[in-house]
């Protein structure tokens, strides 16, 4: 039963970062491939606030995502003068730059040993240690993360966010300011990839590098493009199923050691199925250009 | 009254001057076409005036203001709108919400107004809808309102991209090539349509690549050739003018 709870928490740390990555790629259309690098940043940040100040983790969990927006912020920029594919590039490029700094910053990160024996999330002194309480509180995230990213979407600020994502000259001639509307976009992506790692941080209680590489970004772009562009019904299905669907392998009692790269072989084939019969994703009502 | 000044405009792509030296103006509410041969610069014109591309010399004044180099969005903002010559909608999006992208909001655009749902926003919203019923009907799209407009077929789009432009509201209309491969039927509509926007003030400057279908609307014509600015006059002066036969229908050997 834990293990079940456990599933559904990874389950739910997932679509947080599928629905904030939605913003971006599925409503925007911006190609942004180095989405867990928000994660990171809030993932250290909150746990090194914790084992270093004793910060609580509620604090830290904001910081965290602040950080991570001010991170948005600056890959923001370069998605003003890029497009497409090179946007694609720069945002990739991004994922391997805080991945090694992650891995390299020893003094700071401890580098490949990690951050080891991080706190739990307590309540009046209570520490949340059960899956069950872990549960409530990440669904508490869920649930805010979704009606801020329905909110955004469904409005006047939403429907230009779909306008640039179909033409962009065009939405500049309705006197819409893209540059802006861009950069509001990725700072909260970011935000809430940086609550998504920082909850992921503190309920594992350890975190690595190896959790932030740029084949995670993929698999939550994956998420999105699986459930739906453009569909908030999708995220969480495409989240779930691809959260879920791997554990199912280990029923089937593969040695780890194939059980790991044949994940990765199955999200590929997936998303090549995908690609040919159902272009806009399960839910989705939007395809790729 | 001027609405649209433009002072000794120049551009050139690699060489090749596709706006040169171009001087013109259009009175406020005023029907104004802008002809010449395929790539005789009409379109560039065009994205220079809008803030598209930044011309190498010259400067561009619109309602007495100076707007040479500002961006796109803030033209569109100052009260010029304008269709493209390959038309350009928002296609994996519904018609009404095509419509409803060129409204103008006061608050309710912002992301603060988005993410807590206001009062502001709703109310502006439901304003908006109206309003845009409004103008689909005007159009003729009311049917086709919840149809996503990659469906429409090629006149409906041309038309969507008036309406929309309509919801703009802007002073001054800037219309490239918007007859360019219409039924007879439709040329009309956007004919009236046109001259209704001049009923209602509004000034319009529009290319057309025809000829023939200037002569009935137009006040003015500008006829551009190779960047240069070769007639300027009534259109029945300048279907006369002898560079402008052999801009058209080449020299005339004698």
């Amino acid at each position: 039963m834990e293990y079940l709870i456990h599933i559904l928490i990874i389950s739910g740390i997932y679509i947080i970062l599928t629905l904030s990555l939605n913003l971006i790629v599925g409503y925007t259309g911006l190609a942004a491939l180095g989405h867990i690098a928000f994660a990171a940043v809030g993932a250290y940040t909150s746990s090194l606030l914790a084992l270093n100040f004793g910060i609580s983790p509620w604090i830290g969990l904001l910081i965290g995502a602040i950080l991570a927006s001010i991170l948005g912020l600056i890959v923001g920029f370069p998605s003003l003068k890029l497009k497409g594919d090179y946007l694609a590039l720069a945002t990739f490029g991004l994922g391997i730059i805080v991945y090694s700094i992650a891995k390299n910053w020893v003094s700071l990160t401890r580098g490949p040993m990690g951050l080891p024996g991080i706190p739990q999330f307590s309540v009046f002194g209570y520490e949340i240690s059960s899956v069950w309480s872990y549960l409530i509180l990440v669904s508490a995230f869920v649930l805010i993360t979704y009606l801020a990213i329905r909110n955004i979407t469904n409005s006047p600020f939403g429907r230009i966010l779909k306008g640039i994502r179909e033409d962009e000259i065009a939405i500049l001639a309705m006197g819409k300011d893209v540059n802006k509307h861009k950069l509001i976009v990725f700072v909260v992506g970011a935000f809430f990839a940086g609550i998504a790692g920082s909850l992921y941080a503190h309920y594992i209680t350890f975190i690595d590098p190896s959790s932030f590489t740029v084949m995670e970004s993929i698999a939550v772009l994956l998420m999105v493009v699986f459930g739906g562009m453009g569909s908030l019904k999708g995220s969480f299905i495409g989240a779930s199923i691809l959260v879920i669907f791997p554990e199912l392998l280990r029923f089937l009692g593969m040695p780890s050691g194939v059980a790991a790269p044949l994940r990765q072989m199955i999200y590929g084939l997936l998303l090549i199925i995908l690609m040919v019969w159902r272009p806009q994703g399960l839910m989705g009502r939007f395809k790729f250009k | 009254m001027t609405m649209l000044q433009v002072q000794n405009l120049a551009k050139e792509f690699d060489g090749i001057k596709a706006a040169d030296d171009i001087i013109f103006e259009v009175e406020k509410n005023s029907i104004c076409g802008l002809v010449g041969p395929n790539g005789s610069g009409k379109t560039t014109v065009f994205n220079l005036i809008c803030g598209y591309l930044k011309p190498d010399q010259g400067k561009i004044f619109f309602d007495g203001r100076q707007i040479t180099s500002l961006s796109p969005h803030k033209i569109s903002r100052l009260g010029i709108g304008r269709t493209f010559q390959n038309i350009r909608l928002f296609p994996q999006i519904s018609v009404l919400d095509n419509v409803m992208l060129g409204f103008k909001y006061d608050k309710g655009e912002n992301f603060s107004s988005a993410l807590f749902q206001t009062k502001r926003m709703k109310q502006e919203e439901r304003q908006s809808l109206l309003k845009a019923e409004e103008i689909l009907k005007f159009t003729g799209l009311i049917e086709k309102r919840n149809v996503l407009a990659e469906h429409l077929s090629h006149g409906q789009r041309k038309l969507l991209e008036l309406a929309r432009i309509l919801a703009l509201e802007p002073a001054l209309f800037l219309l490239d090539e918007l007859f360019a491969g219409l039924f007879p039927e439709t040329k009309r509509t956007m004919l009236n349509l046109i001259r209704n926007l001049k009923e209602r003030g509004k000034t319009i400057l529009f290319i057309e690549h025809d000829m023939n279908s200037v002569m009935g609307v137009a006040e003015k014509v500008i006829v551009l050739n190779y960047g240069k600015k070769i007639a300027e006059g009534k259109p029945e002066e300048v279907r006369n003018n002898e560079e402008v036969l052999s801009a058209y229908l080449g020299k005339r050997r004698v």
